[in-house]
């Protein structure tokens, strides 16, 4: 911190500046209508799972459904059909998640470099939550997640969303539903870019592959 | 190193070239109109756009209210998450601060994620001065940066390069920053991101230390928002072992919930998508995941000179999505550089006169880039009322007056080049008070109409260079009524 001087002069300032602010007028008093809608029309539970899908499509991400016993022989096929010969994995991840693939696991930690991970060829992770409305899922870091870096640097993330708890409509649901204390990554699709003429191009810096598992029921037991 | 907005010309000298540049034209005309079209779309799926457009403005009022309650919050709640909070009043402030930080910890290279406030404050100059280099790693930061130019955009600082000027600049500039183009390298657009792709990984991989911005801070929990699309963001914010982040104090909303209202808003402003691809959340340290150390560095460098303008404080809630950019009819002629600053385009008009004070030409003639047509704030997902701010500062520009130069309270004298337009206005001002003058002005100018030149003579003719002269009527309307008492119908009695 800087001896605080330049801390004093800069609040100092910003009170000279709001000397027309009403000294009786308290931070919150200002008043903020929120009467915007907390999630866009009314959906059916299925419907909301089914526009979470429709929007991970259209920003080119891959959507599969399973049931919970379908979920490994499910991964087992994605990641064949990838050739992912190595599939980094949080340690919280499920153990029969993965009992039938055809892979090298490789446990997240903080051991494992960076340039390890680039030779990583998939990462395989659940979510916190995920939001219909803008095909949106979201990691908080939790032990079937990671650390924030696993689901970077690999070039294919297949990303498992439990539809029975794990999805919400809008955005303010999701903003009441999630942590901020934790590590948050929002994910709508792959890597992308808009910088050359504002085209939409997918695949830059982060995973050029997301495949979303829509999985009902329970898989956490497996 | 990028350029430098130093030294820029006035905006009528800096356009009168760009717009006679047909490239650049075609370019921007091709990508703003391109944004448009999506930007109503996204726009259009939300059926209370207009209840999130003045929930966000209301926010941002309320937070520049209470400004400094607001930063002792962020402070307190930041440094309580293991982040440490400098303060900088002034652009060579952060500057020296950024660099000690980077000194410090023995390291001679930082990755860079866009942004705007590292840009205002000339940090890559400063970085490069103290030996250390700064590689931009956002896909358009780093055209401008491979090809020595300055951003002319907001969201998309290489707008005005199209596709096959961006192959060139790889094919050319790569190599001379690290690993070089591919060869046969085509202009897709794909493979320019892949391009891109395969320079950049073996910076992110390397790299210790990374400086950011910021879209967000949340006064309440400390959290910081970062919102991209390449996921060269989450690169810097995640890989290196610190992360720095240069703020504005502006940035800063009171609550986590805040969120829910910007994080509609800026995506679909933005790049018209429902969300961007990534969105970073960090609240200070996390143990094992991500840097060791954030700091955080809060940016004054006029802001709160800003603040102390009742009418241009609204400019300070933007929060830089360039919608206002997108649908101006003078950006897309002129171009972002002929703004002279990092915020071009309507927002850039109104805040960068109000940041660095009316200091010279190309401040004062910044409010005067604009037909006010209003398209900028029909756009603007904050409401900000940018033809408003103009015409004010406008005013302050020809009648001089009250202002705050970096905390001081201080009167300016009129520009002087508005001399002449200051006197003909007060000429016109005593004639309409006195009617006979008037009549016998009007009655002069009818009768040698046809002596009137096309451009004015003298000190008028820069003014008539733009513009047309009114043709005068033969005759003045007072004489016209006196002839004939209003007309045929006068009487307007139903028959």
């Amino acid at each position: 911190m800087n001896g605080g001087t330049s801390r004093e002069r800069i609040l100092g300032r910003v009170r000279r500046a709001l000397a027309d602010v009403p000294p009786s007028e308290h931070p919150g008093d200002h008043p903020v209508a929120r009467d915007y809608a907390v999630q866009h029309g009314e959906r059916t539970h299925s419907a909301t799972v089914g526009l979470l899908a429709e929007n991970l499509e259209d920003y080119r991400a891959r959507v599969h459904r399973t049931d919970a016993p379908g979920l490994p022989a499910l991964l087992a096929r994605l990641l064949g059909e990838r050739g992912a010969r190595r599939v980094v994995v949080p340690a919280g991840l499920p153990g029969g998640w993965l009992a039938g693939a055809p892979a090298e696991l490789v446990l997240d930690s903080p051991v494992l470099t960076d340039h390890e991970l680039d030779s990583v060829d998939s990462v395989v992770t659940g979510c916190a939550l995920a939001i219909a409305e803008t095909g949106t899922v979201v990691l908080d870091a939790g032990p079937d997640q990671g650390s924030r870096r696993i689901t970077l640097i690999p070039d294919h993330h297949l990303c498992v969303v439990r539809t029975d708890d794990q999805v919400v409509g809008s955005v303010p649901q999701a903003i009441r539903r999630l942590t901020p204390a934790r590590p948050l990554t929002w994910i709508s699709g792959p890597s992308a870019t808009s910088d050359i003429e504002l085209e939409r191009v997918e695949g830059v810096h982060g995973p050029r592959t997301l495949e979303v598992i829509l999985v009902a029921g329970d898989p956490r037991e497996l | 190193m990028t350029g430098t907005y130093l030294g820029m010309p006035s905006f009528p000298r800096a356009a009168e070239a760009s717009t006679r540049d047909h490239r650049l034209r075609a370019n921007l005309r091709r990508a703003t109109h391109t944004i448009r079209a999506k930007r109503d779309r996204a726009v259009a799926e939300l059926d209370d756009w207009a209840q999130l457009r003045a929930a966000g403005a209301a926010v941002k009022d309320r937070t520049l209210r209470h400004l400094d309650h607001y930063l002792l919050q962020l402070e307190e709640s930041v440094t309580r998450a293991g982040g440490t909070v400098h303060w900088a009043a002034d652009a060579a402030e952060a500057n020296r601060i950024v660099t000690g930080l980077v000194l410090a910890t023995g390291e001679r290279e930082v990755v860079k994620v866009k942004s705007m406030a590292t840009q205002e404050i000339g940090l890559n100059g400063a970085l490069a001065a103290a030996g250390i280099r700064a590689y931009e790693t956002d896909l358009a930061e780093l055209i401008v940066q491979l090809d020595d130019d300055l951003p002319s955009h907001i969201l998309v600082p290489a707008i005005h390069r199209n596709r096959a000027e961006i192959r060139d600049i790889f094919l050319r500039r790569m190599a001379d920053w690290g690993l070089s183009a591919p060869e046969g390298l085509t202009d897709r657009p794909a493979d320019l991101a892949e391009a891109a792709r395969l320079h950049l990984r073996e910076k992110f991989l390397r790299a210790k230390v990374a400086v950011s911005g910021a879209n967000f801070a949340v006064a309440e929990t400390g959290t910081l928002v970062v919102v991209e699309s390449e996921g060269n963001g989450r690169m810097c914010l995640t890989l290196p072992e610190t992360l720095i982040s240069v703020v504005g104090i502006e940035k800063v909303v009171p609550t986590w919930r805040d969120l829910e209202i910007f994080l509609q808003l800026l995506p679909r402003s933005s790049t018209a998508e429902r969300m961007n691809p990534y969105t970073s959340m960090w609240t200070g340290i996390t143990d094992g995941d991500g840097p060791r150390a954030f700091h955080l560095v809060l940016l004054d460098n006029g802001r709160t000179d800003t603040l102390a303008d009742g009418t241009g404080r609204q400019a300070l809630r933007c929060i830089r999505c360039s919608a206002c950019l997108n649908v101006c009819p003078v950006y897309e002629r002129a171009g972002g550089h002929a703004y002279g600053s990092p915020y071009p385009g309507p927002i850039g008009a109104v805040l960068t006169p109000q940041l660095r004070g009316l200091a010279s030409p190309l401040e004062e003639s910044l409010p005067y880039a604009s037909s006010l047509c209003g398209a900028c704030f029909e756009a603007c997902p904050v409401a900000i009322d940018i033809p408003e701010v103009l015409v004010h500062l406008r005013e302050r520009v020809v009648e001089g007056g009250a202002v705050t130069v970096r905390g001081t309270r201080t009167v300016i004298k009129p520009a002087k080049r508005h001399a002449t337009e200051r006197a003909v206005m007060r000429a016109a001002g005593w004639a309409f008070d006195h009617p006979r003058v008037l009549r016998s002005g009007q009655r002069l100018l009818a009768r040698t109409r046809g002596l009137h030149p096309r451009r004015l003579p003298g000190p008028g003719r820069a003014w008539s260079d733009t513009r047309d002269l009114p043709e005068v009527p033969p005759e003045s309307f007072r004489d016209w009524w006196a002839r004939t008492r209003g007309g045929p119908g006068r009487g307007g009695e139903p028959s």
